[in-house]
């Protein structure tokens, strides 16, 4: 196996073209994994935080680009970035230890395409879109068509994502992640489950979105628009929940059965919507 | 295939090795350059045994590969008693009993100084989460957890 630093997006990109076994390096906490277990071994690794930009977090049309190699402890470091996407955050901040943290990232759990990465559905609900190099430029794709099935992602050959971009905020809105696990930290999310919003001045919600983790083979964006002219009382979110635990297409496993995971959806759709309503509320006063 | 020539700096000191592409930091420090303080235990970043601070942030070595570590800073265990002087974590592990075996203690310590670096007055909640990727078999974590926050007062009580 060889290691890569290219310190350029082209070089990287001639190095994965050249090379269709060679495989990116960002955090390296799956990678590594991988590697250790002899579930992958790859010609070579091609570490991409070399590259200019790799590891910035930087403001960009009134929003945030997140390097493919910025760590999500970094993200979560991040007051401005904290304070427009608390629901992203929180979920970069869930993914692992304190020392998987400082060095996992975003765009290495997306790409990772686990059904259950925690950093996801609130990218999905942000309408987050990633930037991807590859042998014909760049190209702009929305998060949620990354992933396509477990494992897989809808990168060609030669293609890799450099970056995550969160669009710019309007006025009163905000976002909030939950997961359920059997513990208190350290596991994988049973059901996870996001929620985006953004209110008018008198707090009604204008616009809402939604997004569910490991009830599928990818995660899945949900209808949420029980909650919209709504002040997230009662009667909407008891529909958001409805919504929810009918988008939910789990699978029976060791970690919860099918109904479980389908309540819990629900569950986590209402306490999501409440927690990012009370935040989009409390941005605007 | 040539090894890959790699200069770093660990607990303060500049150090090169060759290594392979494959080798993880944990298999440089303890094959390779004699610091065997950092154990493995899982070597699949569950359990922190291996934990040691890459540029100031905790990273488990067995989850970083060797070449990685050009022209960054490692601290490792063997960094932080000064000399004979233990560090104040390090003597209250021993007087706390925050320890059996030993095998997860030298990660909880790398661990637990590098939140007291940066949170001198944790609360038990923030210590418990903060070390809850370092797993220990022994003791039911509870006289490391009191060990960490006894050290905690003592530090600003001296400070």
């Amino acid at each position: 196996m060889k290691f890569q630093t290219p310190h350029s997006v082209e070089d990287a990109v001639a190095i994965l073209v050249a090379d269709p076994d060679a495989r990116v390096l960002a955090g390296g906490t799956d990678l590594l994994v991988r590697l250790r277990a002899g579930h992958m071994t790859p010609s070579a690794v091609v570490d991409i935080k070399r590259i200019n930009g790799m590891r910035d977090i930087t403001s960009e049309n009134g929003g945030w680009r997140i390097g493919a190699g910025v760590a999500c402890a970094e993200m979560g470091e991040h007051a401005a970035l904290k304070a427009d996407y608390p629901g992203v955050v929180e979920g970069a901040e869930l993914i692992g230890s304190t020392q998987v943290q400082g060095r996992c990232t975003v765009v290495g759990n997306l790409c990772n395409a686990g059904p259950a990465g925690d950093s996801v559905p609130a990218l999905v609900a942000a309408g987050a879109t990633v930037r991807v190099a590859g042998p014909n430029g760049t190209r702009d794709v929305d998060v949620i068509d990354i992933p396509t099935a477990p494992g897989k992602t809808s990168l060609k050959e030669g293609e890799f994502v450099t970056s995550v971009f969160l669009p710019a905020r309007a006025a009163n809105s905000s976002d909030a992640y939950l997961r359920f696990i059997p513990r208190t930290e350290m596991d994988i999310a049973v059901v996870g489950c996001a929620v985006n919003l953004t209110l008018d001045d008198a707090g009604v919600v204008t616009a809402a979105s939604m997004s569910l983790g490991a009830v599928g083979p990818k995660v899945k964006q949900v209808d949420a628009s029980a909650l919209v002219g709504s002040t997230c009382d009662d009667a909407a979110v008891e529909a958001l929940a409805a919504a929810a635990t009918a988008a939910a297409t789990p699978i029976d496993d060791k970690r919860g059965t099918i109904a479980f995971r389908k309540d819990v959806s629900g569950v986590l759709a209402k306490r999501a919507a409440r927690a990012a309503y009370t935040r989009a509320k409390g941005a605007s006063t | 295939m040539s090894r890959i020539h790699v200069n770093t700096t660990i607990n303060g000191d500049a150090v090169d090795y060759l290594c392979e592409a494959e080798d993880t930091l944990l298999d440089v420090l303890r094959d390779q350059l004699d610091l065997t303080g950092s154990k493995e235990g899982c070597a699949s970043g569950d359990c922190g045994a291996c934990t040691v601070e890459l540029d100031g942030r905790l990273v488990c070595s067995c989850l970083v590969l060797g070449a990685e570590a050009g022209g960054r800073t490692v601290n490792t265990i063997e960094g932080m008693a000064d000399g004979d002087v233990l560090h104040p974590l390090q003597k209250n592990f021993i007087e706390k009993a925050a320890l059996q075996c030993g095998i997860c203690t030298p990660g909880i310590l790398v661990a637990a100084k590098n939140l007291l670096d940066h949170n001198p007055d944790p609360s038990e909640e923030e210590v418990r989460y903060w070390l809850a990727g370092n797993l220990c078999r022994c003791t039911g974590y509870d006289k490391i957890i009191r060990a960490v926050l006894d050290t905690a007062a003592e530090m600003r009580g001296a400070a």
